[in-house]
């Protein structure tokens, strides 16, 4: 303690403190803006009830007590089971906050939980179906294919590597490096957010397998070039080079220059 | 050498130079030996970097991963071998370097620079040499050579100037009008798949392009065609449509429109299906498709233009007509 008290005057003591005291605000914050964890429902009968129960205490000021929507949220009938399964597997729903844009985070459900608000979901009315396995199975998909169908369909807003990139008034489409093979099929087919959605007339199963095939090949390409810097393309590439490059090479000018003492 | 310097040195302030100072290694002999040692322990160390890259090339197979901190995962042999190799030739700059700048002489040189202009007999003689040459030649008083010559000169450009017509042909008609007509069919862009309207569900995109699009091309050898042509099919509920290019050119809901952006040409299919935006990634101009494809954002001078489709005898998706505008970039001679 006294050693702390001999050093207060220490010109870095301020930033000690300040330091000290955004974290302990922070660290405050995430302790109670934490979405309090939706209690499974005891003693309901079926998946269904359970997921009614979780679905009017988690989504309901949002969605509305029958999921018909309100102000602040869309009806969310005949959204169908993949939709929520989508929404609430990556974390995005629900919402930490309203925004442009809801982003991925660590899901506050189970994945029993998950299950039965799917289920209370596609309860009223019929939409799209979680995939099954076999579905979203690309140990036969043809990678080549799966490229040109990437590069002609998804690439436009997610990136050539799959990286994500902006839209319009703060809405962004996301960087695809951790969805899973089931998310990336029920994106396909639900749309969330702005999203189109790509139907199974026009892009059947064998073609969406071939798309979720040449994804994970993208999430696990090394970078065999070196640093990828986001792989945006020259906007990294030409920022490194005018502040990093040009800043090293003024910096070897000024010594090139300087008079030697 | 250095005893005619140190007079220079004595005296070079009185030339409006500020007196020279002397540096460490010129006084202390310590410092004078630090800085060989300096520069010797660059130059070896870049030879020890050299023989290391090599080393490198062969210690690790090229198929070898690493994760390098903050960098991720990338080819060990990239990076050390380019890393090595970077060491060594940057080790050379900087020992030459510290070598010229703490050991080789460093004393101030003036070098006096004579005036830039000839004397005035210099001058004379060269202008009498021109004209006695001219006159010699004849070019003042043989006229017809002289004008034969000019006249000469003058049309050797001309042949130049008409072998820009081999740039051509001319475009012609072909910017106002693309394949698409009456009857012709969408297909998916690129599966080729004939569409159903009931396969685009609301708030579906499906890229698309005319069935006759890639035999044309193929026997075209180029993609003239296609960089025109293709299309985007986006769904939305018939009362969300708020105006179209034309009475009914939409199929229940469904509206086609070209994917070329009327910019600078890009190939835009960035639809946000909520607000029915199109948003082109190059400048970010950004088009309404319910509304007539008009600009909203961005330095798009013109809409983007809609193709009236319709349905054939079988249910699939067809074109009713071309577009009504061109498609892509404005033109010189769009007006």
């Amino acid at each position: 303690m006294n050693a702390i008290a001999a050093n207060r005057r220490h010109p870095a003591a301020a930033y000690v403190v300040l330091l000290l005291a955004l974290v302990s605000v922070g660290a405050l914050y995430a302790a109670l803006a934490t979405p309090s964890r939706a209690a499974t429902a005891i003693g309901s009968s079926t998946q269904v009830d359970q997921g009614k129960s979780l679905f009017a205490e988690g989504c309901s000021s949002c969605h509305g007590l029958n999921a018909q929507g309100s102000g602040v949220g869309p009806s969310l009938i005949g959204v169908g089971a993949a939709a929520v399964d989508f929404q609430v597997g990556t974390g995005r729903m629900p919402l930490a906050q309203q925004g442009a844009q809801a982003v991925r985070k660590a899901s506050i459900y189970s994945d029993t939980e998950r299950a039965a608000l799917a289920a209370y979901v596609a309860s009223l009315a019929p939409g799209p179906e979680i995939p099954s396995a076999s579905m979203v199975d690309a140990a036969n998909a043809d990678l080549a294919r799966g490229g040109e169908l990437f590069r002609t369909n998804c690439a436009q807003c997610h990136n050539f590597a799959g990286r994500g990139g902006a839209l319009t008034n703060g809405k962004m489409a996301p960087s695809l490096m951790n969805a899973t093979p089931t998310q990336i099929y029920e994106a396909m087919i639900t749309g969330p957010e702005s999203m189109p959605k790509f139907g199974d007339g026009t892009m059947p199963v064998q073609d969406k397998q071939d798309i979720i095939n040449y994804v994970h090949n993208l999430q696990n390409s090394p970078n065999q070039g070196g640093a990828a810097l986001g792989r945006l393309g020259p906007v990294t590439e030409g920022l490194i080079l005018w502040t990093v490059g040009l800043g090293l090479l003024i910096a070897a000018a000024a010594w090139i220059g300087a008079k030697a003492r | 050498m250095t005893e005619h310097h140190s007079t220079d040195v004595d005296h070079g302030h009185a030339d409006g130079l500020p007196e020279h100072k002397l540096r460490r290694t010129d006084v202390f002999p310590r410092a004078e030996k630090r800085a060989v040692r300096q520069v010797a322990a660059m130059f070896g160390l870049s030879a020890i970097a050299g023989i290391g890259t090599i080393a490198a090339f062969f210690a690790f197979p090229a198929d070898r991963l690493i994760t390098v901190p903050a960098l991720g995962q990338m080819s060990a042999q990239n990076v050390v071998v380019g890393g090595l190799m970077g060491v060594s030739i940057l080790l050379i700059g900087l020992g030459a370097i510290h070598w010229a700048r703490k050991l080789m002489p460093d004393h101030e040189l003036v070098q006096e620079r004579h005036d830039l202009d000839s004397t005035y007999a210099d001058r004379k003689a060269a202008i009498d040499e021109f004209w006695s040459g001219a006159e010699a030649s004849g070019f003042i008083n043989r006229k017809i050579i002289r004008r034969s010559l000019l006249g000469a000169m003058a049309l050797f450009p001309l042949p130049i100037i008409v072998l820009f017509k081999d740039l051509g042909p001319m475009p012609g008609t072909s910017l106002r009008h693309t394949i698409w007509k009456a009857g012709e069919q969408i297909v998916t862009d690129p599966q080729e798949r004939p569409i159903r309207p009931e396969d685009i569900p609301v708030g579906g995109l499906v890229n698309a392009m005319p069935v006759s699009l890639r035999k044309l091309q193929d026997k075209q050898g180029n993609s003239n065609e296609g960089v025109k042509s293709v299309i985007v099919l986006v769904r939305m509920r018939p009362d969300e449509i708020v105006a179209q290019q034309g009475k009914n050119w939409d199929y229940q809901g469904i509206v086609a429109y070209s994917k070329v952006c009327t910019h600078l040409g890009c190939p835009i299919s960035l639809y946000e299906h909520r607000t029915h935006h199109l948003l082109c990634p190059c400048h970010q101009s950004t088009f309404d498709l319910a509304d007539a494809g008009k600009v909203v954002f961005g330095p798009a001078a013109r809409r983007m233009p809609q193709l009236p489709i319709t349905v054939d005898a079988d249910g699939y998706l067809v074109a009713a007509a071309d577009f009504a505008e061109p498609v892509g970039p404005s033109f010189w001679e769009l007006g």
